[in-house]
């Protein structure tokens, strides 16, 4: 009878990949709780037009118009948010990997610097595609979907951004 | 070639880029807001919509008579509210979820909320934790009831919102329910406070926070 219970049950579980997919949209902890926070209350008041449908995709979907429509207000009026990555990276302690060797650790954390900043440095279209293929496992046909673009342009999309990527990464990504 | 390429690029973003994490705090907010407009979806009407009779003139002054005892039900009705303790904290409640100032301080932390309440309150009301046993703490509020400012304690189960209403009162009197514009009251005494919970989750649910709450 409780539609908010049913939400709760199918929209929550949802909620890392979407704080994860807004934050590497919009690259700061605040606004992407804001944009997730708002893109929850979107899904819940329309969440009758869910049906019986996979929620994933539909709450991305309304996470990243969310993040673009910020993104594309900051481009208009840009210096309002300080984006704070640069701050996190410096204040974070490698929490993973106690008692590993000291070396180990400074290049685990060298190589999760460098994929970041080469994930960072893509153009959102371009990011987004590769966070959510990626980072959350979405299939070609659930990204166009979520993006509301054909498949073949996330294909190209992600073709596009691996070869950046790749350039960005060399020496990395080969002798692992 | 070039897949095998990609084969390992995917490895490579997949073992060591950031998966960034929603904070608990976030998924309260979110939880909150959820039961909130759950609330002000259902909220109960306390009355019908009223419909003009159509069989003729006899009929018409028929209605007049009903309309007159109608507005005189009512009138008398808000004035037994007004006079009545129940009736306020019902209120209360109400318009706590309907202005969205649901908490003056935001927390699930009791060690957050209870200090909040010093300062404000000449007396100190309890505040636990009751998230392991299915009613997380949302926040608290000062209220102001029969010419009190009184603490408003709020908890949530599932999509429901619940307002504990407490204040000073000497003696003990057991758990007594009572249901008022469709939303469910309880009211005790214990340990030299008077407790009102109210809320439109369901009587027996109700019961369980009240026995918690002692």
């Amino acid at each position: 009878m409780t539609s908010a219970r049913d939400f709760e049950k199918r929209v929550l579980p949802h909620l890392h990949a979407a704080f994860n997919l807004a934050r590497w949209l919009v690259h700061d902890d605040h606004v992407a709780e804001d944009m997730v926070q708002d893109a929850y209350l979107r899904a819940y008041r329309y969440f009758a037009s869910l049906r019986e449908g996979d929620a994933r995709p539909w709450l991305l979907g309304i996470v990243r118009n969310n993040c673009f429509t910020w993104l594309e207000e900051q481009r208009l009026t840009p210096g309002q948010v300080e984006l704070d990555d640069e701050l996190i990276d410096t204040l974070k302690a490698p929490e993973h990997g106690q008692g590993m060797d000291p070396g180990a650790i400074l290049d685990q954390e060298q190589t999760r610097k460098r994929v970041d900043d080469a994930i960072r440095a893509l153009a959102p279209p371009f990011r987004e595609v590769v966070v959510l293929r990626e980072l959350e496992g979405m299939s070609y046909a659930e990204i166009a979907q979520i993006a509301a673009i054909p498949i073949g342009t996330v294909m190209s999309r992600l073709s596009r951004a691996r070869s950046e990527l790749k350039g960005a990464l060399a020496g990395l990504w080969r002798n692992q | 070639m070039n897949e095998d390429d990609d084969h390992e690029l995917s490895g490579l973003i997949r073992a060591h880029a950031t998966r960034y994490q929603a904070s608990p705090a976030l998924e309260t907010a979110i939880q909150t807001e959820i039961a909130l407009q759950s609330a002000s979806a259902r909220r109960p009407v306390s009355s019908s919509p009223w419909r003009w009779p159509v069989w003729g003139y006899a009929g018409v002054g028929f209605a007049c008579g009903i309309v007159v005892s109608a507005i005189m039900m009512l009138v008398a009705g808000q004035y037994r509210d007004a006079g009545n303790l129940e009736g306020e904290l019902t209120n209360s409640h109400v318009r706590a979820l309907m202005a969205n100032h649901l908490t003056d301080v935001a927390s699930s932390d009791n060690h957050t909320v209870k200090p909040w309440f010093q300062g404000k309150l000449s007396y100190s009301p309890p505040v636990p934790d009751l998230a392991a046993q299915g009613f997380p703490l949302v926040g608290g509020r000062l209220d102001y009831l029969s010419s009190r400012a009184v603490a408003a304690l709020v908890y949530r189960h599932n999509d429901h919102l619940i307002n504990v209403f407490v204040w000073p009162d000497s003696g003990d009197s057991p758990k007594t329910q009572s249901v008022r514009q469709g939303y469910n009251l309880i009211q005790w005494r214990e340990g030299g406070m008077q407790y009102w919970a109210v809320s439109d989750v369901n009587a027996s649910e109700l019961l369980t926070l009240s026995n918690l709450l002692h």
